[in-house]
């Protein structure tokens, strides 16, 4: 890579970060470099959190993105991405998030793992995940976009990282050992109305088939999922738009109840 | 509406099952047809097919979904009635030649152990009553053409009722969250919807207490040993000759069949 490469990305980082902290969305970057790549993006995306780590946040986890079918289909993309989550953006269970925290917010239900030992990929099963998870928590995504109307390619939700904005984990950790979460269901609730259902196994087959992607995908860059980090393994339905009133919550079989609200 | 009408519209939906021919929707010929007099209609088809010498087994609830009232533009589900030549064995065999254009979808089925009587009933009462819950595939096959109707047009077609495969375990309805039955339907093995069963109306209960309410206006009752089929909680897939269906529910156990020509 060359020079005047690497100064565009760390300019797109920049800009995104700037986005993000000024809470005015920036146009696509693939609109701008149309032959952008996928590991140009995650440049940009490490650039970015680089920037954040130095001036004090902490990496907790990384969330796994585009799991589904039908995102996978609606850009085009045949696997799935992931992001980091830092220590800002956890919410606790229960609480308001205010306007002044998210830019264009979106909602989604999914299963979050909590590992007890470190995942080095590659050749990392779904059998390995199971073992190396210490418990898993129903939770909220709140999904978000620095890039004006989410008109996102790959590239670009992957440099933003991968859409990430905050989260909310339920309160009752579950051993892993006592469900089948291929086939828990979830339903998301908006307003206490039923916005939309899902089940495990809409995140690839099966959420910890998620996990496992991710930990093979970090090993291309030498990095191990690590014991005690939050892994948000992908939405189990479509994210529905958070307006300011709305209340949502999600229920997952076996595992419990999460809620978050906005300002 | 007149009785020579209803019985006119009546035989002209059973003839359209019969003989495995979509036909034109009979609210183009019959304007004025109103949920009423579909379901009047409905009650005639009901009679026919009795003298036929088919028997009620149950009953099953239709358009039980948010999305698919809004797409309608109804505040209330709907309902037809389940006879003894609709069921397949589980993991039997249905004939393609024998239906219209059929979709699969997948439902939990309630099997009553008391009679339930509206008006007044809730979730809680339809629970009380249940004697096992049972996954299913519901097979529908809209007699109107391109699968397209108004709300009194599907009515009359009885709801679109045409098969129904019910799986072999049973499960006490107090033993599982019948509002978080996470499911998946399967084609050829390949996942191809997936849901949880707080889609049929917040909770399936809240459909059998919905038909138990909209029969009780009508002075009838559900009976004891009557097997109800809550909606569709996945979307309707449609199915052709060759595949093998599959939903498999948590908790529930597991129901399909195979497509033949």
């Amino acid at each position: 890579m060359n020079q005047q490469t690497v100064g565009i990305l760390e300019q797109y980082a920049g800009e995104l970060a700037q986005a993000e902290r000024e809470r005015t969305p920036i146009a696509a970057l693939t609109e701008r470099s149309s032959t952008l790549t996928v590991e140009e993006a995650y440049q940009i995306q490490l650039l970015g959190i680089q920037e954040k780590t130095k001036s004090g946040h902490r990496i907790v986890g990384k969330k796994i993105g585009l799991t589904s079918h039908a995102m996978q289909q609606l850009l085009g993309v045949d696997q799935p991405d992931y992001g980091h989550l830092l220590d800002g953006m956890a919410v606790e269970n229960g609480s308001t998030i205010t306007q002044d925290r998210i830019l264009q917010a979106k909602v989604e239900g999914e299963i979050a793992f909590i590992l007890k030992k470190d995942l080095q990929g590659p050749n990392v099963t779904l059998l390995d995940v199971l073992q190396a998870t210490d418990y898993v928590l129903p939770a909220i995504e709140i999904v978000d976009s620095r890039i004006a109307g989410w008109k996102i390619k790959l590239p670009d939700t992957i440099a933003d990282n991968a859409s990430s904005g905050l989260y909310v984990l339920g309160g009752k950790p579950v051993r892993i050992e006592d469900i089948d979460l291929e086939l828990a269901g979830m339903v998301l609730y908006r307003n206490g109305q039923v916005i939309n259902t899902g089940v495990g196994a809409a995140a690839l087959g099966h959420p910890a088939t998620c996990v496992a992607w991710l930990a093979n995908k970090l090993s291309e860059f030498s990095i191990a999922l690590k014991s005690g980090e939050v892994i948000l393994s992908g939405a189990l339905s479509a994210a529905v738009p958070a307006e300011s009133g709305d209340h949502f919550s999600v229920r997952i079989a076996h595992l419990g109840e999460v809620n978050v609200s906005f300002a | 509406m007149q009785i020579a009408e209803k019985k006119t519209i009546a035989q002209y939906l059973l003839d359209a099952e019969r003989e495995r021919r979509e036909v034109v929707r009979v609210t183009v010929d019959y304007p004025e047809l109103n949920v009423e007099n579909a379901y009047a209609v409905q009650e005639e088809l009901v009679r026919m097919k009795c003298e036929e010498n088919l028997s009620i087994v149950g009953m099953k609830m239709g358009l039980t979904s948010r999305a698919k009232m809004e797409q309608m533009g109804v505040e209330e589900p709907i309902y037809g009635y389940l006879f003894n030549n609709m069921l397949l064995e589980n993991y039997g065999e249905l004939s393609f030649g024998t239906c219209i254009h059929p979709k699969v979808e997948a439902e939990i089925a309630f099997i009553l152990g008391k009679d339930i009587e509206g008006p007044g009933i809730t979730g809680a009462q339809v629970l009380a009553a249940t004697q096992y819950v049972v996954p299913a595939l519901e097979i529908i096959d809209s007699r109107y053409e391109n699968f397209r109707f108004t709300l009194p047009d599907v009515i009359a077609d009885n709801a679109s009722a045409s098969r129904v495969v019910f799986g072999n375990s049973l499960t006490r309805p107090d033993l599982i969250d019948l509002e978080l039955v996470g499911m998946i339907l399967s084609i050829n093995g390949k996942a191809r919807e997936m849901a949880a069963s707080a889609a049929v109306l917040g909770h399936p209960a809240h459909a059998i207490a919905a038909l138990a309410n909209m029969l009780g206006r009508k002075g009838e009752k559900l009976k004891a040993g009557q097997i109800i089929l809550a909606g569709a909680v996945t979307e309707a897939v449609r199915i052709d000759i060759g595949d093998i269906v599959q939903a498999k529910m948590d908790g529930l156990g597991d129901v399909g069949f195979t497509v033949v020509d």
